[in-house]
């Protein structure tokens, strides 16, 4: 096997490595909000609908990351405003931009003529094949998304435990809770780079949800989320490099192997300890 | 005694349906007041509408003299209870934690939260649960957790306190102690209290007025008045001795 330091002579090895450390830290920090706000179904709805934003920036030459993030951001800012209404419920609403954003992606991207090997990047991600421009957007992704988690942290967590008594204190819930769907949707579409449409969701449900279980309160449940997806991106990268599983796949596998060593673990001491 | 609250002839309506019409009645400082009816005759959506959160399409609503529109003007006089249903049991908060999201409000935004830590173990030891500071709050039990959502709404020292069935789901002994503990509360701290529940009988002892309502106004009043009305019957679509698990109206008010 190769030692680290080999690895690190890639420059394509250094730039994933430095992917998984940004979307580890992303993914996790908006994982803990997922999870207490309960909003595991919108992740999965954003990456969807982000196919029809991708597909339609490859159709009409424009930056298919910028047009994703429209439609990630655009998704989850209509999700929580027509729910908010309370005329629909959330889940129907993400249902329907689901399935929408997908049928627009797969309708655009069945028009295209000769092989696309980005398409499949797309789907699954393709976390080696990150350009230092991707590196750039995702810094910034980050820093934004840090900054408004540290400026907003106290409000944010007040919305998760009980919106109507953030609401009669008078808190602006509406536009913090608005803000928080637009940095979840941008979380998803720079994520999709490293995992793809089809598993980006674990990235931002399952270091929250193992955190969730062993946490008795809050830093502690951010600490763990954040270790839970910084081993999930390295331990996938580094697997990926030693076996034959594509990046996306193992970050996903490791994550999920973690989700069930805790759960098997908490039933077990719960019984016996 | 000056009037915390004012109604006059409110109408209320959700998505063009009237949930709520000509409820007229007043509150002054210091009183207890007991909002009472069936399940779904808009008690909650009545409270949402003192908290300025739904709007009001006919009729006057004034807290502390002002209008409801300008109630971001008397928030911080507000306590808020909402029922318990609302949040999720497991969530990762301490008791201090829990009640130190009470002390947020536009005017904290950016801010850090000066004297948090004082005004929190005021707000405990008020509830009788200071030694539960660090304690996780979903280690509690249902009364306990109650007693520090009360401390929550209790932290900003508020002249109002509205709470949405504070004593659901909760034992006997639970609710008799915590009735205990507003009581208590009510005189050492000069509090106004609303207090919305479905049940009569542990409203009726603590309560100084009662109304009534099921979607529209059937009677306020003394407690003993109330409970004696044929209107509570017609409110409540029953025989009220059948709501009575003593079975005697009388013992359970006096």
């Amino acid at each position: 096997m190769l030692a680290l330091s080999e690895i690190l002579d890639y420059s394509f090895m250094q730039r994933a490595l430095l992917a998984a450390l940004l979307v580890g830290i992303l993914c996790s920090t908006i994982s803990f909000f997922v999870i207490l706000k309960r909003l595991s179904f919108l992740g999965a709805g954003i990456s969807h609908t982000a196919l029809g934003g991708i597909a339609l920036g490859m159709v009409t030459g424009l930056n298919p990351v910028f047009t994703g993030s429209i439609f990630a951001v655009g998704t989850a800012m209509s999700t929580g405003h027509i729910s908010r209404a309370g005329k629909i419920s959330e889940d129907t609403v993400i249902g329907i931009f689901y399935s929408s954003g997908m049928a627009l992606g797969i309708a655009l991207i069945s028009s295209f003529k000769g092989y696309h090997p980005e398409l499949f990047s797309l789907l699954f991600g393709n976390i080696l094949a990150v350009s230092v421009q991707d590196l750039i957007i995702m810094g910034i992704v980050l820093a934004g998304v840090i900054f408004f988690v540290i400026v907003f942290f106290k409000e944010l967590l007040t919305i998760c435990f009980d919106e109507e008594m953030a609401l009669a204190g008078g808190l602006p819930v509406g536009p913090i809770y608005m803000t928080l769907l637009a940095v979840m949707g941008l979380t998803v579409m720079v994520s999709i780079q490293i995992v793809g449409v089809v598993l980006v969701s674990a990235l931002i449900v399952i270091p929250g949800a193992i955190a969730y279980r062993i946490s008795v309160n809050y830093r502690g449940m951010l600490a763990i989320s954040l270790a839970v997806g910084l081993t999930g991106s390295f331990g996938g990268l580094f697997g990926s490099y030693y076996y034959p599983v594509p990046p996306g796949a193992a970050i996903v596998l490791i994550l999920a192997a973690i989700f069930a060593i805790v759960m098997v673990g908490k039933a077990l001491l719960e019984k016996y300890g | 005694m000056t009037e915390r609250i004012k109604m006059n002839n409110l109408t209320v309506k959700l998505s063009g349906k009237t949930v709520l019409e000509g409820i007229t009645f007043s509150v002054s400082s210091g009183e207890l007041t007991g909002i009472i009816g069936p399940n779904g005759a808009g008690k909650t959506t009545l409270l949402r509408v003192m908290l300025g959160l739904l709007q009001v399409q006919q009729g006057e609503l004034t807290i502390f003299g002002l209008p409801v529109s300008r109630i971001n003007e008397v928030r911080s006089m507000i306590g808020y209870m909402p029922q318990r249903q609302s949040f999720e049991r497991r969530f990762p908060l301490s008791a201090a934690d829990v009640v130190a999201t009470g002390l947020l409000s536009p005017q904290t935004l950016f801010r850090r939260l000066p004297g948090k830590k004082e005004k929190v173990r005021m707000a405990l030891s008020s509830v009788g649960m200071e030694h539960y500071y660090n304690r996780s709050f979903q280690d509690l039990s249902g009364g306990e957790q109650q007693r520090i959502l009360l401390g929550r709404s209790l932290v900003r020292q508020p002249r109002l306190l509205l709470l949405d069935e504070p004593n659901a789901n909760l034992d006997f002994p639970a609710q008799q102690s915590f009735v205990e503990l507003l009581q208590g509360l009510k005189e050492k701290e000069d509090l106004t209290i609303i207090l919305v529940s479905h049940d009569l009988v542990s409203i009726a002892p603590v309560a100084d007025k009662l109304v009534c309502i099921n979607r529209t106004m059937h009677i306020h009043g003394r407690p003993a008045e109330v409970l004696h009305s044929p209107h509570l019957d017609e409110a409540y679509r029953c025989q009220f001795d059948l709501l009575s698990t003593t079975g005697d109206k009388e013992r359970c008010w006096h």
